[in-house]
């Protein structure tokens, strides 16, 4: 916004230093004291309210009941990873111990046994987040470059995207994982079923948000581009790849951005619900516990999964920046 | 090249020595023939259990590397509920699992999901409570008798609870109450302490299809999750519950309930969880099902050692997240031999969780019998059994067998002492009568259908609804 402001000023008319420097330090200061002000207006709120809610598990928690809990899972973390290097170095002497009595056994090394923290259930969840969100753009974009280009194929399949995008993919939870158990058996898997349930539900619930967009966005190209192709006698392929996706980028990152906010909110139900490793077990394994601590640990987790949203849909956001043509589309 | 064929042939030679000499000693000290145990086939192991206190031998074997010793590595996964654990026992998912002592039966006779469960191990006696909610307290509390300090008088029979389901029903209104499973402990535990005072709990029916338990019923008993126990209690959904700790504890912590008798004062030491196991993993890897039995002792005598000196530690690890999680002092509670039942009335109960002493441990076949005369008396067993058959279900499903070559062979190391067993050799598995109950009533393991006919509530032999 500021760069193309002061643009526009100086290609407008010369302006003095000092006017442009003012006018600069404005919007800056602007952008900086704004959302200062609205976050410590919430915070003071929140630790109003905050202590004023009684529950049987203690008061609700504020501010600095997260601050305690941050660094505690913090400490917990490192902690964990200390018994993990222990873990290993045992491992390690018992195989020695055990190839000296019996020089026919293969060591293996096995991989830490110990709970999971709270850093590795963030990541456990992005990595599932994204997989399945790469997943379904893999599925989405080409189907719904399909049925933008083609009249018919849209006739036909749009009743079954429309019956069923409103479906909550955890409804489609119990069947994925009776199907993932049922079908992926290997003695030697190499992903957990847990993350291949958690994957597929986010697919499923990425998919139509992008095909959807995919297809709007082909279906309404601009003519004359179409014409342009069709007087150059472009292959379908080239046409394709020169014409058709560069012209719906911008619609195409819009459905994207939709489905990856969409697909980390449904992560976490689905986490919570099936008991898949990541921020949802964490959650509900928390409110199980029923600790003292449980709330405030409960509250950190909010406000993780929240900023971590807010990340992937900025992260999504300087990625349209960067591939689209059309800077417009990705201004909020 | 020469040097190691003859290493290896002095080690096997000086190995046949050491297991001719276990087994020569075994043979003389008892009659069982121990030999050397061999390395687990299957080491990476996943085991289930539910957020409660008595998942501590699990818990304990894990964190004081009785596993690892037994060269088991082992992934600890607290699971959502009873079914859940249930089903991933049998689909494999978990290899073993904190169970409750009667869910290998049911699944044995094919009560709930068939398959076929065993278990080598009894994880503890007693650590259950009933809970009522203060509003159901208070009208009970005038039912009680005082002790001359004021305090009621325990332990507290549903005597006392009558009158108050009774004004509930004249008023048209259900009196609900929770237990964590159909064939857990806490629902014979309940449906025997509400019995004893002349409170239907109800039949079940499966042969018409109802599974629900609330034929005849004054109390109507419906599940929810241990943890879910006081939540549900807050809500208003439930008057009462049984369930094991810390939830009790928590009602209490929480001011929302009165623990009103523990299961000790319904059934002294009675049988409560057990570690389950497929008998298909018992045949295909007998070593590991061995070696994990045996850390699983380990961890139990560790928690009764020198009259509980270990506890304090032990609830330290059970506070930890990933395992039950609940506050140290929610825990302490119910683990360090004492018991709180109203706020401030906390009582001495040194054996309020065993989980090695009275043997404990050892999967004794009249516990099963009892199991399945609860089952029958409440119709879950639809129809009459010989008493053969009580005995040869409980033979199926509980394995001494399996845990007396773990216990020998921890002696045999010298891991234990002998004295640690001390009445197990000539063990037959059937307990003497027990006359420790609520109501008085002996049972004795031996003449179940006998033991069924001497309640005043329940079906008797010949019935069937």
């Amino acid at each position: 916004m500021t760069a193309t402001l002061s643009k526009k000023t100086v290609g407008a008319q010369p302006m003095s230093i000092k006017a442009l420097f003012t006018a600069f330090f404005t919007t800056k200061a602007k952008a900086i004291i704004l959302p200062s002000v609205g976050i410590v207006c919430f915070l003071l709120f929140w630790s109003l309210a905050a202590s004023s809610i009684d529950t049987s598990l203690g008061k609700f928690p504020g501010p600095s009941a997260v601050a305690t809990q941050i660094s505690n899972l913090i400490d917990e973390h490192n902690t964990e990873r200390e018994k993990e290097t222990a873990f290993y170095i045992r491992q390690e002497q018992r195989n020695q111990a055990r190839m000296a009595k019996d020089p026919s056994y293969e060591p293996k090394t096995r991989a830490y046994t110990g709970k999971e923290t709270f850093l590795d259930q963030i990541i456990t969840s992005l990595l599932t987040v994204l997989s399945g969100f790469l997943l379904a753009a893999i599925i989405a974009i080409p189907l719904g470059i399909a049925i933008g280009l083609s009249k018919n194929l849209n006739m036909a399949i749009n009743p079954i995207i429309q019956i069923f995008k409103p479906v909550s993919p955890l409804a489609w939870l119990p069947l994925v994982t009776m199907v993932v158990s049922a079908v992926y058996v290997s003695p030697e898997p190499l992903f957990a079923k847990s993350f291949i349930n958690s994957l597929i539900t986010v697919t499923l619930c990425s998919i139509w948000p992008m095909v959807i967009n995919t297809s709007f966005g082909v279906a309404s190209m601009n003519q004359d581009w179409v014409n342009v192709s069709k007087v150059l006698s472009l292959p379908k392929l080239v046409h394709i790849q020169k014409i058709v996706i560069p012209a719906s980028i911008p619609a195409i990152f819009t459905g994207m951005r939709m489905s990856l906010g969409v697909a980390w909110m449904v992560l976490i139900a689905a986490e919570m619900l099936a008991q898949n490793p990541g921020l949802g077990k964490f959650v509900w394994d928390e409110f199980q516990n029923g600790s003292s601590q449980s709330l405030s640990r409960i509250m950190t987790a909010v406000i993780v999964i929240g900023l971590i949203g807010f990340m992937l849909d900025r992260t999504m956001l300087q990625l349209q920046k960067k591939l689209s043509w059309d800077k417009s589309s990705a201004q909020r | 090249m020469l040097k190691v064929p003859l290493e290896s042939h002095c080690k096997r030679i000086c190995q046949a020595v050491i297991v001719a000499t276990c087994m020569s000693a075994s043979m003389l000290t008892t009659p069982l023939h121990a030999t050397e145990l061999g390395y687990p086939e299957k080491e990476e192991l996943t085991f289930g259990f539910i957020k409660l206190t008595d998942m501590a031998p699990i818990a304990i074997a894990y964190e004081k590397g009785f596993f690892e010793e037994e060269g088991l590595y082992v992934t600890i996964e607290a699971q959502a509920n009873w079914k859940v654990l249930l089903d991933g026992v049998i689909d494999g998912r978990l290899d073993g699992a904190h169970m409750l002592a009667g869910q290998p039966i049911a699944a044995t006779i094919g009560y709930g999901t068939k398959a076929e469960i065993i278990t080598p191990f009894s994880m503890d006696l007693n650590g259950n409570a009933i809970t009522v909610s203060n509003e159901i307290w208070a009208q009970m509390k005038g039912n009680i008798p005082k002790q001359a300090d004021g305090k009621p008088v325990h332990p507290i029979k549903a005597d006392a609870l009558k009158p108050v389901v009774e004004k509930y029903l004249d008023a048209g209104k259900p009196f609900n109450m929770g237990m964590v499973f159909p064939v857990s402990t806490h629902n014979y535990e309940l449906r025997y302490w509400l019995a004893a005072g002349n409170i239907h709990p109800g039949f079940y029916a499966p042969h018409k299809g109802d599974t629900s338990g609330k034929i005849d019923a004054q109390a109507l008993l419906s599940v929810t999750p241990p943890p879910q126990m006081p939540a549900t209690m807050e809500a208003g959904t439930i008057y009462g519950y049984c369930v094991g700790e810390p939830w009790n504890q928590q009602a209490v912590f929480k001011g929302i309930g009165v623990p009103v008798v523990t299961d000790y004062e319904i059934w002294k030491n009675n049988p409560e969880k057990v570690f389950g196991i497929t008998k298909a993993f018992a045949d295909k890897y007998p070593n590991t099902t061995i070696r994990l039995t045996r850390a699983l002792i380990r961890a139990a005598k560790w928690l009764d050692d020198n009259n509980n000196a270990n506890r304090p530690e032990a609830v330290k690890i059970l506070s930890q997240s990933n395992y039950v999680g609940a506050d140290y002092d929610v825990i302490a509670n119910s683990m360090t031999g004492t018991f709180e039942y109203e706020k401030g009335d906390k009582r001495s109960v040194p054996d309020f969780n065993v989980f090695f002493r009275y043997n404990a441990t050892y999967p004794y076949y009249s516990d099963a019998v009892w199991y399945l005369t609860q089952m029958r008396r409440w119709g879950q067993i639809s129809e009459d059994k010989p008493d053969s058959w009580y005995k040869d279900i409980a033979a199926k499903v509980y394995r001494p067998d399996i845990y007396m070559k773990a216990a020998q062979s921890l002696v045999d190391e010298k891991i234990l002492s002998k004295s640690d067993f001390a009445d197990l050799a000539n063990e037959d598995g059937y307990r003497e009568p027990q006359k420790h109950f609520i109501d008085n009533i002996v049972y004795d393991g031996t003449t179940p259908n006998a033991y069924i006919n001497k309640f005043k509530i329940g079906l008797k032999a010949g019935d069937k609804l």
